[in-house]
Protein backbone atom coordinates (compact mmCIF):
# COMPACT_ATOMS: atom_id res chain seq x y z
CA UNK A 1 0.00 0.00 0.00
CA UNK A 2 1.45 3.34 -1.23
CA UNK A 3 0.07 6.39 0.36
CA UNK A 4 0.97 10.24 -0.34
CA UNK A 5 0.36 13.50 1.46
CA UNK A 6 -0.25 16.67 -0.77
CA UNK A 7 -1.71 19.39 -0.83
CA UNK A 8 -2.74 22.30 -2.63
CA UNK A 9 -0.95 25.17 -0.34
CA UNK A 10 2.53 25.15 0.88
CA UNK A 11 2.78 24.88 4.77
CA UNK A 12 -0.48 23.37 5.16
CA UNK A 13 0.78 20.28 7.24
CA UNK A 14 2.33 17.75 4.68
CA UNK A 15 4.98 17.29 6.48
CA UNK A 16 4.02 17.45 10.29
CA UNK A 17 1.50 14.61 8.85
CA UNK A 18 3.40 12.19 6.99
CA UNK A 19 6.34 11.90 9.66
CA UNK A 20 3.76 11.63 12.56
CA UNK A 21 1.54 8.89 10.85
CA UNK A 22 4.54 7.48 10.03
CA UNK A 23 5.92 7.49 13.12
CA UNK A 24 3.01 6.55 14.66
CA UNK A 25 2.42 3.64 12.53
CA UNK A 26 5.73 2.16 12.70
CA UNK A 27 4.93 1.49 16.47
CA UNK A 28 2.76 -1.29 15.33
CA UNK A 29 4.16 -2.26 11.61
CA UNK A 30 7.36 -1.43 9.40
CA UNK A 31 7.04 1.56 7.47
CA UNK A 32 8.90 3.47 5.07
CA UNK A 33 8.85 7.31 4.47
CA UNK A 34 9.66 9.02 1.42
CA UNK A 35 10.06 12.94 1.43
CA UNK A 36 9.69 13.22 -2.06
CA UNK A 37 9.49 17.17 -1.36
CA UNK A 38 13.00 16.79 -3.02
CA UNK A 39 13.36 20.88 -3.43
CA UNK A 40 12.76 21.49 0.09
CA UNK A 41 12.94 18.49 1.94
CA UNK A 42 11.95 18.71 5.69
CA UNK A 43 10.63 15.42 7.09
CA UNK A 44 14.15 14.87 8.26
CA UNK A 45 13.77 17.52 10.90
CA UNK A 46 11.85 15.52 12.88
CA UNK A 47 12.67 11.51 12.27
CA UNK A 48 16.23 10.94 13.23
CA UNK A 49 17.93 7.74 12.85
CA UNK A 50 20.93 5.67 12.09
CA UNK A 51 22.01 6.57 8.37
CA UNK A 52 22.26 3.43 6.43
CA UNK A 53 23.34 4.64 2.68
CA UNK A 54 23.70 7.96 0.33
CA UNK A 55 23.05 7.42 -3.04
CA UNK A 56 23.86 9.98 -6.15
CA UNK A 57 20.95 10.98 -8.61
CA UNK A 58 21.92 11.44 -12.36
CA UNK A 59 19.79 12.98 -15.36
CA UNK A 60 20.61 12.27 -18.97
CA UNK A 61 21.62 15.80 -20.86
CA UNK A 62 23.25 15.89 -24.44
CA UNK A 63 26.87 17.17 -24.33
CA UNK A 64 27.60 18.82 -28.09
CA UNK A 65 30.50 17.65 -29.39
CA UNK A 66 31.84 20.27 -32.33
CA UNK A 67 33.88 18.24 -34.04
CA UNK A 68 31.51 16.01 -35.40
CA UNK A 69 28.84 18.35 -35.84
CA UNK A 70 27.33 19.69 -39.51
CA UNK A 71 25.40 22.31 -38.10
CA UNK A 72 22.38 21.06 -39.69
CA UNK A 73 20.49 22.59 -37.26
CA UNK A 74 17.78 19.44 -36.45
CA UNK A 75 18.49 19.02 -33.26
CA UNK A 76 16.57 22.50 -32.32
CA UNK A 77 13.90 21.60 -34.53
CA UNK A 78 13.07 18.36 -32.87
CA UNK A 79 13.49 19.94 -28.92
CA UNK A 80 9.98 21.28 -27.67
CA UNK A 81 11.66 22.98 -24.73
CA UNK A 82 14.14 25.05 -26.87
CA UNK A 83 16.43 23.51 -24.40
CA UNK A 84 18.75 23.35 -27.66
CA UNK A 85 19.56 26.38 -30.04
CA UNK A 86 22.00 26.90 -32.94
CA UNK A 87 23.79 29.92 -32.74
CA UNK A 88 25.74 30.99 -35.92
CA UNK A 89 28.63 28.58 -35.49
CA UNK A 90 27.79 27.32 -32.36
CA UNK A 91 25.30 24.88 -30.51
CA UNK A 92 23.92 25.65 -26.95
CA UNK A 93 22.72 22.98 -24.74
CA UNK A 94 20.81 24.60 -21.57
CA UNK A 95 20.46 21.94 -18.70
CA UNK A 96 17.59 23.59 -16.74
CA UNK A 97 15.32 23.40 -19.63
CA UNK A 98 16.63 19.63 -20.93
CA UNK A 99 13.88 17.27 -20.37
CA UNK A 100 15.63 14.22 -21.30
CA UNK A 101 14.10 12.94 -24.09
CA UNK A 102 17.15 12.11 -26.28
CA UNK A 103 15.23 13.39 -29.38
CA UNK A 104 18.09 16.16 -30.38
CA UNK A 105 20.57 12.45 -29.68
CA UNK A 106 18.90 10.04 -31.63
CA UNK A 107 17.63 12.15 -34.29
CA UNK A 108 21.65 13.77 -34.52
CA UNK A 109 22.62 12.66 -38.27
CA UNK A 110 26.29 13.18 -37.08
CA UNK A 111 26.05 11.71 -33.48
CA UNK A 112 27.72 14.75 -32.08
CA UNK A 113 24.96 15.06 -29.05
CA UNK A 114 25.71 12.45 -27.45
CA UNK A 115 24.33 12.14 -23.95
CA UNK A 116 26.02 12.07 -21.11
CA UNK A 117 25.29 12.08 -17.41
CA UNK A 118 24.73 15.24 -15.00
CA UNK A 119 24.14 14.47 -11.10
CA UNK A 120 21.25 16.29 -9.85
CA UNK A 121 20.41 15.28 -6.56
CA UNK A 122 20.67 12.48 -3.87
CA UNK A 123 18.88 9.90 -1.94
CA UNK A 124 19.74 9.14 2.07
CA UNK A 125 18.18 6.31 3.81
CA UNK A 126 18.29 6.30 7.47
CA UNK A 127 16.11 3.95 9.72
CA UNK A 128 14.64 3.97 13.30
CA UNK A 129 13.66 1.05 14.76
CA UNK A 130 10.79 -0.07 12.21
CA UNK A 131 10.75 2.98 10.54
CA UNK A 132 12.61 3.31 6.73
CA UNK A 133 13.38 7.19 5.58
CA UNK A 134 14.10 8.22 2.53
CA UNK A 135 15.17 11.58 1.98
CA UNK A 136 15.15 12.98 -1.78
CA UNK A 137 17.22 15.94 -2.16
CA UNK A 138 17.81 18.40 -5.52
CA UNK A 139 21.13 20.07 -5.69
CA UNK A 140 20.91 23.92 -5.39
CA UNK A 141 20.64 25.49 -8.60
CA UNK A 142 18.85 22.64 -10.51
CA UNK A 143 15.22 23.46 -11.37
CA UNK A 144 13.88 20.44 -12.31
CA UNK A 145 12.77 18.10 -9.46
CA UNK A 146 10.93 15.57 -10.96
CA UNK A 147 14.07 13.27 -11.47
CA UNK A 148 14.65 13.10 -8.24
CA UNK A 149 11.62 12.57 -7.16
CA UNK A 150 11.10 9.42 -9.83
CA UNK A 151 14.31 8.21 -8.35
CA UNK A 152 13.48 8.03 -4.57
CA UNK A 153 10.24 6.62 -5.18
CA UNK A 154 12.14 3.45 -7.78
CA UNK A 155 14.58 3.36 -4.67
CA UNK A 156 11.19 2.84 -2.41
CA UNK A 157 10.20 0.05 -4.57
CA UNK A 158 12.79 -1.63 -5.33
CA UNK A 159 14.67 -1.65 -1.67
CA UNK A 160 11.77 -2.81 0.64
CA UNK A 161 9.22 -5.43 0.41
CA UNK A 162 6.21 -5.10 -1.83
CA UNK A 163 3.74 -5.22 0.86
CA UNK A 164 5.35 -2.57 3.70
CA UNK A 165 3.34 0.40 3.49
CA UNK A 166 4.82 3.19 2.19
CA UNK A 167 4.38 7.03 2.87
CA UNK A 168 4.85 9.59 0.56
CA UNK A 169 5.41 13.64 1.95
CA UNK A 170 4.70 15.29 -1.16
CA UNK A 171 5.71 18.34 -2.80
CA UNK A 172 2.98 21.47 -2.60
CA UNK A 173 1.43 22.85 -5.45
CA UNK A 174 -0.55 21.15 -8.21
CA UNK A 175 2.44 20.90 -11.21
CA UNK A 176 5.05 17.99 -12.28
CA UNK A 177 6.36 17.47 -9.19
CA UNK A 178 3.20 16.78 -7.30
CA UNK A 179 1.75 14.41 -9.86
CA UNK A 180 5.32 12.09 -10.51
CA UNK A 181 4.71 11.78 -6.37
CA UNK A 182 1.28 10.84 -6.18
CA UNK A 183 0.43 9.16 -10.02
CA UNK A 184 1.14 5.58 -8.74
CA UNK A 185 0.10 5.90 -5.13
CA UNK A 186 -2.90 3.78 -4.00
CA UNK A 187 -4.70 6.73 -1.71
CA UNK A 188 -3.92 10.58 -1.44
CA UNK A 189 -4.63 12.64 2.08
CA UNK A 190 -5.03 16.23 1.04
CA UNK A 191 -4.22 18.36 3.84
CA UNK A 192 -5.32 21.53 4.60
CA UNK A 193 -5.86 24.56 6.70
CA UNK A 194 -9.83 26.09 7.21
CA UNK A 195 -9.21 29.53 5.87
CA UNK A 196 -10.32 31.15 2.21
CA UNK A 197 -6.08 30.22 1.05
CA UNK A 198 -6.46 26.81 2.10
CA UNK A 199 -9.99 25.85 0.72
CA UNK A 200 -8.98 27.86 -2.70
CA UNK A 201 -5.86 25.59 -3.02
CA UNK A 202 -7.78 22.71 -1.48
CA UNK A 203 -10.03 22.42 -4.53
CA UNK A 204 -7.36 22.92 -7.60
CA UNK A 205 -5.38 19.76 -5.74
CA UNK A 206 -8.96 18.07 -5.73
CA UNK A 207 -9.17 18.91 -9.47
CA UNK A 208 -5.86 17.19 -9.85
CA UNK A 209 -6.98 14.39 -8.32
CA UNK A 210 -9.66 13.99 -10.10
CA UNK A 211 -7.88 14.46 -13.16
CA UNK A 212 -5.52 11.34 -12.24
CA UNK A 213 -8.69 9.15 -10.95
CA UNK A 214 -7.04 9.10 -7.74
CA UNK A 215 -9.06 8.14 -4.19
CA UNK A 216 -8.53 10.77 -2.01
CA UNK A 217 -9.74 12.05 1.54
CA UNK A 218 -9.47 15.22 3.47
CA UNK A 219 -7.41 16.05 6.74
CA UNK A 220 -8.22 19.87 8.15
CA UNK A 221 -4.99 20.69 9.75
CA UNK A 222 -4.96 23.95 12.48
CA UNK A 223 -8.95 23.06 12.91
CA UNK A 224 -10.41 25.52 15.28
CA UNK A 225 -8.73 28.41 13.19
CA UNK A 226 -10.63 30.03 10.09
CA UNK A 227 -13.89 28.81 9.53
CA UNK A 228 -16.18 26.22 8.11
CA UNK A 229 -16.10 26.19 4.71
CA UNK A 230 -13.76 23.09 4.12
CA UNK A 231 -15.91 20.64 6.27
CA UNK A 232 -18.85 22.21 3.87
CA UNK A 233 -16.86 21.83 0.81
CA UNK A 234 -16.28 17.90 1.82
CA UNK A 235 -19.63 17.26 2.16
CA UNK A 236 -21.16 19.16 -0.78
CA UNK A 237 -18.47 17.13 -3.14
CA UNK A 238 -18.58 13.83 -1.13
CA UNK A 239 -15.13 13.76 -0.38
CA UNK A 240 -14.32 11.80 3.20
CA UNK A 241 -13.50 13.99 5.57
CA UNK A 242 -10.73 11.88 7.50
CA UNK A 243 -9.40 13.43 10.35
CA UNK A 244 -8.94 17.26 11.92
CA UNK A 245 -6.21 17.93 13.70
CA UNK A 246 -6.62 20.75 16.31
CA UNK A 247 -4.81 23.96 16.50
CA UNK A 248 -3.19 24.25 19.30
CA UNK A 249 0.40 26.55 20.53
CA UNK A 250 1.77 23.76 22.11
CA UNK A 251 2.18 22.05 18.55
CA UNK A 252 3.97 24.94 17.07
CA UNK A 253 6.36 25.01 19.89
CA UNK A 254 7.08 21.40 19.47
CA UNK A 255 7.27 21.63 15.73
CA UNK A 256 9.70 24.42 15.45
CA UNK A 257 11.93 22.39 18.03
CA UNK A 258 11.86 19.57 15.54
CA UNK A 259 9.61 17.10 17.96
CA UNK A 260 7.05 14.69 16.82
CA UNK A 261 3.56 15.80 18.02
CA UNK A 262 2.61 12.48 18.21
CA UNK A 263 4.67 11.90 21.29
CA UNK A 264 3.80 14.57 23.37
CA UNK A 265 0.52 15.84 22.78
CA UNK A 266 -2.58 13.53 23.49
CA UNK A 267 -5.11 15.34 21.81
CA UNK A 268 -3.01 15.35 18.54
CA UNK A 269 -2.24 11.66 19.17
CA UNK A 270 -5.81 11.28 19.27
CA UNK A 271 -6.75 12.93 16.22
CA UNK A 272 -4.06 10.85 14.54
CA UNK A 273 -5.33 7.51 15.66
CA UNK A 274 -8.82 8.68 14.49
CA UNK A 275 -7.60 9.49 11.05
CA UNK A 276 -5.66 6.09 11.11
CA UNK A 277 -9.24 4.31 12.18
CA UNK A 278 -11.06 6.07 9.19
CA UNK A 279 -7.63 4.97 6.96
CA UNK A 280 -8.97 1.26 7.77
CA UNK A 281 -12.66 2.04 7.64
CA UNK A 282 -11.79 2.94 4.11
CA UNK A 283 -9.58 -0.10 3.63
CA UNK A 284 -6.73 2.11 3.33
CA UNK A 285 -4.89 0.30 5.99
CA UNK A 286 -5.10 -2.98 6.90
CA UNK B 1 25.23 50.42 -35.67
CA UNK B 2 21.99 48.18 -35.51
CA UNK B 3 20.19 48.88 -32.14
CA UNK B 4 17.27 45.79 -31.21
CA UNK B 5 14.50 46.83 -28.91
CA UNK B 6 12.24 45.33 -27.32
CA UNK B 7 8.67 46.67 -27.85
CA UNK B 8 5.07 46.09 -27.72
CA UNK B 9 4.13 47.27 -31.46
CA UNK B 10 5.89 47.74 -34.65
CA UNK B 11 6.54 52.03 -34.34
CA UNK B 12 8.71 54.10 -32.70
CA UNK B 13 5.94 55.36 -30.44
CA UNK B 14 5.36 51.41 -29.21
CA UNK B 15 5.81 51.07 -25.05
CA UNK B 16 9.21 48.80 -25.05
CA UNK B 17 8.44 45.72 -23.95
CA UNK B 18 10.04 45.14 -20.26
CA UNK B 19 10.13 41.61 -20.96
CA UNK B 20 13.19 39.83 -23.06
CA UNK B 21 12.09 36.31 -23.98
CA UNK B 22 8.21 36.85 -24.23
CA UNK B 23 8.38 40.46 -25.76
CA UNK B 24 5.79 40.82 -28.94
CA UNK B 25 8.42 42.60 -31.14
CA UNK B 26 11.70 42.97 -31.88
CA UNK B 27 12.30 46.49 -33.45
CA UNK B 28 15.37 46.79 -35.62
CA UNK B 29 16.81 50.08 -36.14
CA UNK B 30 19.38 50.16 -38.85
CA UNK B 31 21.21 53.29 -38.01
CA UNK B 32 23.81 53.72 -40.83
CA UNK B 33 20.42 53.33 -43.08
CA UNK B 34 18.03 54.66 -40.85
CA UNK B 35 15.56 52.09 -41.46
CA UNK B 36 13.10 50.95 -38.86
CA UNK B 37 11.71 47.24 -39.46
CA UNK B 38 9.86 45.11 -36.83
CA UNK B 39 10.13 41.69 -36.45
CA UNK B 40 7.40 39.67 -34.89
CA UNK B 41 7.95 37.61 -32.04
CA UNK B 42 3.49 37.19 -30.87
CA UNK B 43 4.09 33.57 -31.16
CA UNK B 44 6.42 33.28 -28.23
CA UNK B 45 2.78 32.82 -26.04
CA UNK B 46 2.74 29.37 -27.41
CA UNK B 47 6.23 28.39 -26.36
CA UNK B 48 5.74 27.29 -22.81
CA UNK B 49 9.45 26.45 -22.29
CA UNK B 50 12.62 28.28 -22.74
CA UNK B 51 11.12 31.45 -24.50
CA UNK B 52 14.41 33.29 -23.56
CA UNK B 53 17.18 30.99 -25.59
CA UNK B 54 14.29 31.25 -28.26
CA UNK B 55 13.77 35.05 -28.63
CA UNK B 56 17.96 35.07 -28.32
CA UNK B 57 17.98 33.15 -31.73
CA UNK B 58 15.47 35.30 -33.34
CA UNK B 59 17.50 37.85 -32.35
CA UNK B 60 20.96 36.90 -32.66
CA UNK B 61 20.08 36.05 -36.71
CA UNK B 62 19.54 39.99 -36.80
CA UNK B 63 22.95 40.83 -36.13
CA UNK B 64 22.10 43.70 -34.00
CA UNK B 65 25.44 45.67 -31.91
CA UNK B 66 23.23 46.28 -28.97
CA UNK B 67 19.58 45.68 -27.04
CA UNK B 68 17.85 47.88 -25.52
CA UNK B 69 14.93 46.27 -23.41
CA UNK B 70 13.69 46.39 -19.89
CA UNK B 71 14.40 44.08 -17.22
CA UNK B 72 16.93 42.10 -18.92
CA UNK B 73 17.24 38.87 -19.90
CA UNK B 74 17.25 35.96 -17.60
CA UNK B 75 19.96 33.52 -17.18
CA UNK B 76 19.57 31.14 -20.29
CA UNK B 77 18.92 33.96 -22.83
CA UNK B 78 22.31 36.14 -21.21
CA UNK B 79 24.02 33.14 -22.42
CA UNK B 80 22.77 33.38 -25.31
CA UNK B 81 23.51 36.78 -26.18
CA UNK B 82 26.96 36.48 -24.84
CA UNK B 83 27.65 34.21 -27.96
CA UNK B 84 26.75 36.72 -30.33
CA UNK B 85 28.43 39.72 -28.25
CA UNK B 86 25.28 41.76 -28.18
CA UNK B 87 25.62 44.54 -25.76
CA UNK B 88 22.62 44.76 -23.35
CA UNK B 89 20.85 47.90 -22.28
CA UNK B 90 18.07 47.83 -19.60
CA UNK B 91 15.81 50.15 -17.73
CA UNK B 92 13.84 51.03 -20.49
CA UNK B 93 10.89 49.10 -19.59
CA UNK B 94 8.15 52.49 -19.49
CA UNK B 95 9.78 54.35 -22.52
CA UNK B 96 8.83 54.31 -25.96
CA UNK B 97 11.20 53.04 -28.59
CA UNK B 98 11.92 56.63 -29.59
CA UNK B 99 12.43 57.78 -25.96
CA UNK B 100 14.28 54.83 -25.16
CA UNK B 101 16.59 55.43 -28.05
CA UNK B 102 17.14 59.26 -26.93
CA UNK B 103 18.11 57.99 -23.41
CA UNK B 104 20.62 55.61 -24.98
CA UNK B 105 21.80 58.23 -27.03
CA UNK B 106 22.27 60.42 -23.90
CA UNK B 107 23.85 57.97 -22.03
CA UNK B 108 21.06 57.42 -19.31
CA UNK B 109 20.77 53.62 -20.07
CA UNK B 110 22.34 51.03 -17.69
CA UNK B 111 24.38 48.80 -19.56
CA UNK B 112 25.36 45.08 -18.73
CA UNK B 113 28.13 43.42 -19.85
Amino acid sequence: MKIAIASGKGGTGKTTLATNLAHLLSQKFPVVLADLDVEEPNSGFFIKGEKIQEKKVFRMIPEWDQDKCVLCGNCQRVCKFNAVIKLGEEILVFNQLCHGCYACSELCPQNALPMTSYEVGKITEFRQNDLHFLEGRLNVGEEQAVPVIKETINFAEKKFAPGILRIFDAPPGTSCPVIEATKDVDYIILITEPTPFGLYDLKLAVEVMRELKKDFGIVINRHGIGNNDVIRYCKDERIPLIGKIPNMKTAAETYAKGGLLSETIPEIRNALEKIIDNLRTLEVLS
Amino acid sequence: MKIAFTTKGTDWDSPIDPRFGRTDYILMYDEDKDVLTAIDNTDISEVAHGAGPRTAQKLFEQKPDVLITGNGPGGNAARALQQGNIKIVTGAGTMTAKQAYDAYKDGKLKSRK
